[in-house]
């Protein structure tokens, strides 16, 4: 028994300290993608760019569309559309080209229709999404986090960035 | 005192004075009586000991310490240079590599003590030791005699041991003759002390308010490059008393020792004349002194006194000293900067141009003259960037003579590397990447190249297998030759083993020709060796030579002749970053093709084109030039009508040429070459992009893998 109240006491004790300290949290950019909206981690992202004249690379997957210049450096761009999938890209004056930092492949550019809003969410809000086998390929969404009421995928870039070697 | 801020300047020395060490040792195996070497090694060794010390890396100071005395003894003449003394250096040198190595991945030698090294290199000493009679004699140690600090009063003043030349010895009798007082002087720094240049300057400049200094051990200059131990030995004249001087010398602080007495001429190992006659009074030493040292001098000393100059201080830089490289170092970021920095200048010199051209305006003289300084300005910062990034090849192939060393011994071939043109440079980042290449290229030739000693007695060819490295531009081009008189690469086989490998099918290799059966070699995992041994046979070479090459932007071929050698042409472009390129436009988009590739221009009519296997070619002036449609290759609709004209711009690889026909010409620009990113790395015939002036990017053709 003694051993249980201490116990007990000692969570108490925890949870009293956890809501004192700040919770976690995490800072998503918002994009919207056809009807759907995406959250970007945004410690990998380094720019965000209107959308430019992109100078066609042949003989490569379709999704990249590729290179722009980015000032002085050339950095490739995909269709983050076309990588998930979905129909072609419609350039409009909301459509932007957010520029990612990657530790492997290093800078790389995603075209997404347009940037909404930049969210904090506390790691509570975030569910994990486990990888479903069943459906075959790759799982662009890493997590769901709950934003007032909205749910917002949150992408996961390294599935998203992944070279296809089609 | 904290020296991490030193460890990277550390590591580059280290890596010259080994790389040096390694060429002079090698040196000095062929040549074993050459004082000229023998010095260099020794300075080298010092200077290594001397950085180990202070960076604290106990272990490596150790063993060279253990080396320096090896060659301290070499220099005096005390020890021959044995085949076994030289593989026990190499053993050395290898093991301080290792050091070397530890130091920079982790900051830290390892613990590796060497022992058997130690071990090997002691026991050079001691039979050394042992040919002479049981008491050691002063005169055995080394010139600079940093292994026994303070004790020498014992044993004779160090200044006995210092070189005299005849000029300080006529001044020394002079004086003496004059009545002045001639000291020697030894003066040893504490331990502790960081500045030991300056603690020496002050005591130099005390002595020097009561004394003229005659000679001093190591030279003034070596003193003053804080080249020296911690202790130094002066000879000087003076009308004051010992004491005096001893005493100001003493004044100056963090000095441990000043220990003076006054000179004996005949004391003095190198003042032979009298030495030889005279049995000194007071001390053992004199009479080893004309036994084993005055033999040893004679080679080292008369091209150490051959200068003039025989003034205090002049004598370490004997004229022997081979001239070293002076370098700057630069931070390759910082170099990278600067270049980024040349590009963007270009690149807003391009976008002026083009909207010069686009105006028109009146009275834009002004305008175009500003065009061309700019012009003018950023040709002369482009090309002297270059120049700061450009090293010699040498950095690279002077660890090759070594290497084809070694592979003789394990080999059991007697062979020999000639090397020229190791000045010729190139960028600094082909040159860090070369050297494995080459080191294949090489090992190859060793192993399979030159033919055992039986065959070559055979085929009257000299026993010793040459194998030659050569180097030189060409154009915008470096061409580096490895080239052997060996066995040279047998078609025939190479054929068999492909069809056993089943990399072509017997009736492909009917039809091929010599040449393209020999470029078979460069197929992965193709290996003709009939045996696998530790050098090479693996197949896993030739491959790897090829795309790393490629991967620089440049080019191997393998020309051969059975029974008499082979030769490996690998050519590297002079610099990677800016290039002049033609500009020129298919279906619409832009695209850059490198001047260097390119031969002509050409106007052909659409009549002209012929079919050959299908294939389209041109006859242009009584050669077959085979047609590639941009277009095509690009994925793209052309913008010409298939009646009018065809632009075709002739490129050449090789002895390989083709046209690329274009829709339209831009003109001829310099383009600073960017990396595509690593995330686009499928396209094998863009080999880069480059933005335009008007903030455009174009990509870049790669002819030579078009065609």
């Amino acid at each position: 028994m003694e051993q249980v109240s201490t116990k007990n006491q000692e969570y108490v004790q925890e949870t009293e300290t956890d809501s004192k300290m700040p919770v976690e949290t995490i800072q998503y950019i918002v994009i919207r993608l056809g009807k759907e909206q995406y959250g970007i981690d945004i410690r990998n992202v380094d720019n965000i760019v209107r959308m430019q004249h992109i100078t066609r690379v042949p003989k490569v997957p379709s999704y990249l569309k590729g290179v722009i210049n980015l000032r002085g450096e050339v950095i490739p761009v995909m269709s983050l559309r076309l990588k998930m999938g979905l129909e072609t890209d419609e350039i409009t004056r909301a459509t932007r080209i957010i520029i990612l930092k990657l530790e492997q492949q290093g800078n790389v550019g995603i075209i997404v229709d347009e940037v909404k809003e930049v969210v904090t969410l506390e790691v509570t809000d975030i569910e994990k999404v486990s990888y479903d086998s069943k459906e075959g390929r790759t799982n662009f969404i890493n997590g769901v986090g709950k934003h007032q009421g909205e749910l917002i995928s949150l992408l996961e870039l390294g599935a998203v960035t992944l070279e296809e070697n089609a | 005192m904290d020296v991490s801020q030193y460890l990277e300047i550390f590591l580059d020395e280290t890596k010259e004075h080994l790389q040096s060490l390694n060429t002079q040792v090698l040196e000095l195996e062929s040549d074993p009586e050459n004082a000229d070497t023998i010095n260099e090694i020794f300075r080298a060794a010092h200077s290594l000991k001397g950085m180990a010390g202070t960076m604290g890396y106990k272990r490596m100071q150790t063993l060279t310490h253990d080396m320096e005395n090896v060659f301290s003894e070499v220099r005096n003449g005390n020890i021959k240079v044995t085949p076994d003394m030289i593989d026990v250096l190499f053993h050395c040198l290898d093991a301080l590599e290792e050091y070397n190595n530890n130091i920079q991945e982790t900051a830290d030698e390892g613990t590796n003590d060497n022992e058997p090294l130690i071990r090997q290199l002691n026991d050079i000493l001691k039979q050394n030791a042992a040919q002479e009679a049981e008491d050691v004699s002063p005169a055995k140690e080394p010139e600079k005699a940093d292994v026994d600090g303070g004790k020498k009063e014992s044993e004779g003043g160090k200044w006995d041991h210092i070189h005299l030349d005849e000029s300080q010895i006529r001044v020394i009798e002079e004086a003496q003759k004059q009545g002045k007082k001639v000291y020697g002087l030894n003066v040893v720094i504490q331990d502790s002390c960081i500045l030991k240049a300056a603690r020496a300057f002050l005591v130099f400049k005390a002595v020097e308010e009561r004394a003229e200094i005659i000679v001093s051990d190591p030279s003034a200059q070596d003193v003053e490059d804080e080249k020296f131990d911690k202790d130094f030995t002066l000879i000087i004249l003076s009308d004051a008393a010992l004491e005096e001087v001893v005493k100001a010398a003493e004044s100056v602080s963090e000095i441990a020792q000043v220990a003076g007495a006054p000179i004996m001429l005949e004391n003095n190992s190198f003042y032979h004349p009298v030495a030889q006659e005279t049995p000194a009074p007071q001390e053992k030493q004199a009479e080893e002194a004309p036994k084993q040292v005055a033999p040893a001098p004679a080679p080292v000393s008369p091209d150490k006194k051959s200068k003039p100059a025989g003034k205090a201080g002049e004598k370490k830089q004997a004229p022997g000293k081979p001239i070293v490289n002076r370098t700057v170092r630069v931070d390759i970021e910082k170099l990278d900067v600067l270049m980024n920095l040349v590009s963007e200048l270009i690149i807003a010199k391009n976008s002026l141009v083009s909207s010069a051209n686009q105006s028109h305006v009146e009275g834009s003289g002004g305008f175009n003259e500003q065009i061309e300084y700019l012009e003018s300005v950023t040709t002369n910062l482009h090309e002297s960037v270059m120049k700061v990034r450009m090293v010699p090849i040498e950095s690279v192939v002077n660890k090759f003579p070594r290497m084809i060393r070694d592979l003789s011994k394990t080999l059991d071939k007697k062979m020999e590397l000639f090397m020229s043109g190791e000045e010729t440079e190139l960028d600094r980042t082909v040159v860090d990447e070369i050297g494995d290449p080459l080191m294949h290229l090489l090992r190859n030739a060793a192993d399979h190249g030159l033919e055992s000693a039986e065959l070559r007695a055979q085929r009257g060819k000299p026993e010793v297998g040459s194998i030659y490295l050569d180097a030189y531009q060409d154009g915008n081009n470096v061409v580096i030759e490895v080239r052997d008189d060996g066995n040279g690469i047998d078609a025939e086989g190479v054929k068999n083993k492909a069809i056993e490998n089943k990399v072509v099918t017997p009736e492909q290799a009917a039809n091929m020709t010599d040449k393209e059966i020999v470029n078979l070699l460069f197929l992965p995992s193709f290996s003709t060796a009939k045996k696998v041994t530790d050098v090479s046979g693996r197949g896993v070479g030739l491959d790897v030579v090829r795309s790393k090459i490629e991967s620089l932007s440049g080019e191997v071929e393998v020309k051969s002749k059975l029974g008499v050698g082979s030769t490996w042409t690998i050519r590297l472009p002079l610099t990677l970053a800016i290039i002049q390129a033609l500009m020129v436009v298919v279906g619409g988009e832009k695209y850059a093709i490198s001047l260097g590739s390119i031969q002509t221009l050409e106007d052909i009519a659409p009549s002209d084109v012929k079919l050959v296997q299908n294939k389209e070619v041109i006859n242009l002036r009584g050669m077959v030039i085979p047609l590639i449609r941009l277009s095509k290759v690009l994925d793209i609709e052309s913008s010409r009508a298939p009646e009018e004209n065809l632009i075709v711009v002739i490129v050449k690889k090789g002895d390989k040429m083709a046209g690329l026909v274009i829709d339209e010409l831009i003109g001829q620009q310099e383009i600073v070459i960017k990396s595509l990113g690593k995330y686009i790395k499928q396209c094998k015939f863009i080999s880069g992009a480059t933005i335009l002036g008007d903030g455009e990017v174009a990509l870049i053709l790669d002819a030579n893998a078009l065609i």
